[in-house]
């Protein structure tokens, strides 16, 4: 492109359009390319998450099914009894006694017993895991992996089963679930919700509905807009002092005594979820202000005129109103906090957890640090699991994001029929 | 007469005044974060500086970061911070400003309504997510480019790049809305005198949106500093002096990650450490922050 025009010949002249026209042409080119990187990204993103969920698994059993039973391959062709029977002599005598605490024997059901013989005793391991793109491309290296390692099966697995949901944490990536985190998980969002949604929307509330323009307002509206810039692992820095270190004994539960888990020194859910609830603060409050802003003051004006004093035109006008647009606010801030790792990880809540959390008091871990500790292993195994995790984790993401968008179709509905 | 009538007269309205109370202590509470924040981080960094192991000078100057044999020099992290947010810079501004002008400038109603949730999508995903990614994808990819002696298992180039496409859907976001509010007259004046679209979104529409563009680069910025679960990932744990992107090494965020994520004893240099760090990711971010305000306040003067 040139700056100065000049008007020489008319071959010139057509020669610069000419140009001029090519330059557009080649940049727009490059946005439209720019802008199918990103989309790219996004699928490719899912694309690694996706691969590592799924593909083969070489698998290597300490016992055959035929060194139990004789002239059986598989342990679902032993019958009844014969499983019974199986798991009473090989099943060594502490894991035998705690299944059978857990339930005995003779009430579990074949499917269950075939379970706990192949974790137990057949006692599988993972040599070796392929993702989607590279089970379905290379068979020949599969094939040849499979043939040096000699006696090793080979399993097409979804790492993502409904087992995977529902079970604990286990030093065996065959048996890690994620029940435990995703309780973990669940409890830290209803902290964080109970303490920063009051606290949030009441803050939105002074600052646009009594706040006069001073320099204090003007002051806490700044403060408000920088936190929300914060980077969140600061605000586990201020979590880790404050909560898990200084409140210890309102965080661990030991000012309430008897309910105390002596060994979670303060870094319980109650301490997460006030960690996660101070980062979401700022998000509830900034979304909750742009609700009542948009409610028209000619609606305020007329409750006056009828008579309400201020809190009766919040609490029956404005509230009401705005209440649709509040809660997505809020559910939107609390997925932000559903998905965050950092502060979670300083104050101290990585640590291999195989219980269930029992209350606010618990020692605590959730989906994503359960990504994290998967991720960071170096056994190959556990970045499919991983990635089962992470499916699971944004599953939970998208059904919180558009249980919002329904609640918010729904009440502006039911507003509308009111009106 | 009515007016004398007691039941007429304005009521002091006891529970109005509490609630109104209620609501500033609440609205008080946001300014306590800030406060709990920097007296925690200044108090703990006063301890650290306190010790006999640490001085200031060779914290600010120091090369190695070994707390092991006493040698606290934060340039290692504070180089590979920078390293990885450069990188992410690099990746993010580019192509983030070209969505931007895409969506601003030339996309269609319909490519828009595509568009602007692939970038929600992107932006809601959790960055652990994005940690994951460049470990499992962008470190392969990089290994099998470049080669697997040149690229180490961990690097802050695979780090950096996929934080620039973590912070990408921000930076496209904040750019479209900087430049969609540049007035139609000022596009049209350059259509006038015979400005070529191109023309017009280089030489008009860019210039005119440059304060809300360069506020919103400075945000993604502080924002790719502030980034931890990516670096904790995939960028590697030691803290390295290295100008090679293609060696680990272990940024603040990262090395704050680690160290508390063990069992770390309170009052011991290592967990002071860590605030010390803290205090000054806050402080790189918050000025970052602040410039950014300050640019975008220019901005609306401009245009309002």
């Amino acid at each position: 492109m040139q700056n100065s025009v000049s008007f020489g010949s008319e071959e010139n002249l057509l020669s610069m359009m000419e140009r001029r026209r090519k330059a557009g042409v080649v940049w727009q080119a490059v946005f439209l390319f720019s802008t199918s990187l990103a989309i790219l990204f996004l699928i490719l993103l899912l694309f690694s998450v996706i691969d590592s969920t799924f593909g083969f698994a070489a698998i290597r059993y300490e016992k055959k099914p035929s060194e139990l039973m004789v002239g059986k391959s598989q342990l679902s062709d032993f019958s009844r009894q014969e499983l019974e029977e199986t798991a009473k002599t090989h099943l060594s005598s502490g894991i035998l006694r705690r299944v059978e605490y857990e339930k005995p024997i003779a009430d579990r059901t074949d499917k269950d017993l075939i379970g706990i013989l192949e974790q137990y005793v057949l006692q599988p391991s993972v040599l070796r895991t392929w993702g989607l793109w590279a089970s379905l491309t290379k068979q020949g290296e599969i094939n040849e992996y499979l043939f040096d390692q000699g006696d090793a099966v080979l399993t097409f697995k979804s790492w993502l089963t409904i087992d995977f949901l529902f079970a604990d944490q286990s030093a065996n990536p065959l048996y890690a679930g994620i029940r435990t985190a995703m309780l973990g998980s669940l409890w830290i969002i209803l902290i964080t919700f109970l303490f920063a949604f009051p606290i949030g929307v009441g803050s939105a509330i002074y600052l646009e509905e009594y706040a006069k323009p001073t320099r204090l307002t003007r002051l806490l509206q700044l403060n408000i807009f920088n936190l929300s810039a914060v980077p969140s692992i600061i605000y586990g820095l201020l979590g880790l002092a404050v909560f898990v270190r200084a409140m210890e004994t309102f965080t661990s539960g030991s000012l309430f005594s008897g309910v105390a888990d002596t060994t979670a020194n303060g870094r319980t859910i109650l301490s997460g979820g006030l960690t996660l609830g101070l980062l979401v603060l700022p998000i509830i409050i900034i979304n909750t202000q742009e609700a009542l802003k948009a409610v028209p003051d000619s609606l305020r004006m007329s409750s006056y005129g009828i008579g309400a004093t201020k809190w009766q035109t919040i609490w029956g006008q404005v509230l009401p109103v705005s209440i649709d647009r509040i809660l997505t606010g809020t559910i939107l801030a609390l997925s932000r906090a559903l998905g965050e790792t950092a502060p979670l990880v300083v104050i101290g809540a990585s640590t291999f957890i195989s219980v269930d959390p029992s209350g606010i008091f618990s020692k605590f871990t959730t989906l994503p640090i359960q990504i994290y500790q998967w991720s960071a292993r170096p056994q190959g195994a556990y970045r499919n699991v991983a990635g089962a995790a992470i499916i699971a984790l944004l599953i939970l993401l998208m059904a919180l994001n558009s249980s919002a968008i329904i609640l918010r179709d729904k009440l502006s509905k039911k507003k509308r029929m009111e009106a | 007469m009515a007016i004398d009538n007691p039941h007429f007269r304005k009521k002091s309205r006891f529970h109005e005044h509490i609630i109104e109370t209620v609501m500033f202590l609440f609205a008080l509470f946001s300014m306590l974060i800030t406060v709990g924040i920097v007296v925690i981080l200044v108090r703990e960094s006063y301890l650290f500086f306190s010790d006999p192991q640490v001085d200031l000078i060779g914290f600010l100057t120091g090369k190695n970061w070994q707390p092991m044999i006493h040698q606290f020099g934060f340039l290692p992290l504070l180089n590979a911070t920078f390293t990885t947010s450069i990188i992410a810079m690099l990746l993010g501004i580019p192509i983030g400003l070209f969505v931007a002008i895409y969506l601003a400038e030339y996309a269609s109603d319909r490519m828009r309504g595509i568009l602007k949730p692939v970038l929600e999508v992107l932006a809601g995903i959790p960055t652990i997510v994005y940690g994951y990614f460049a470990l499992t994808f962008m470190t392969p990819l990089l290994r099998s480019l470049f080669g697997q002696d040149v690229v180490e298992i961990y690097n802050t180039a695979s780090a950096g790049l996929v934080i620039g496409i973590l912070v990408l859907p921000m930076i496209a976001t904040m750019a479209e809305d900087a430049i969609s509010s540049v007035p139609k007259e000022l596009r049209l004046a350059a259509y006038a005198l015979g400005g070529t679209k191109i023309e017009t979104t280089f030489k008009v529409v860019i210039p005119a949106a440059l304060s809300g563009l360069s506020a919103t680069f400075l945000l993604a910025l502080s924002r790719a500093i502030g980034e931890t679960m990516v670096v904790a990932l995939a960028a590697g744990a030691g803290p390295k002096l290295t100008a090679n992107p293609f060696k680990a090494a272990e940024t603040i965020t990262g090395y704050i990650v680690r160290i508390s994520g063990g069992d770390v004893s309170y009052n011991s240099v290592d967990y002071n450490s860590i605030f010390a760090l803290g205090l000054v990711l806050s402080i790189i971010t918050f000025t970052l922050n602040l410039v950014s305000r300050k640019i975008s306040t220019i901005f609306h003067q401009e245009y309002e």
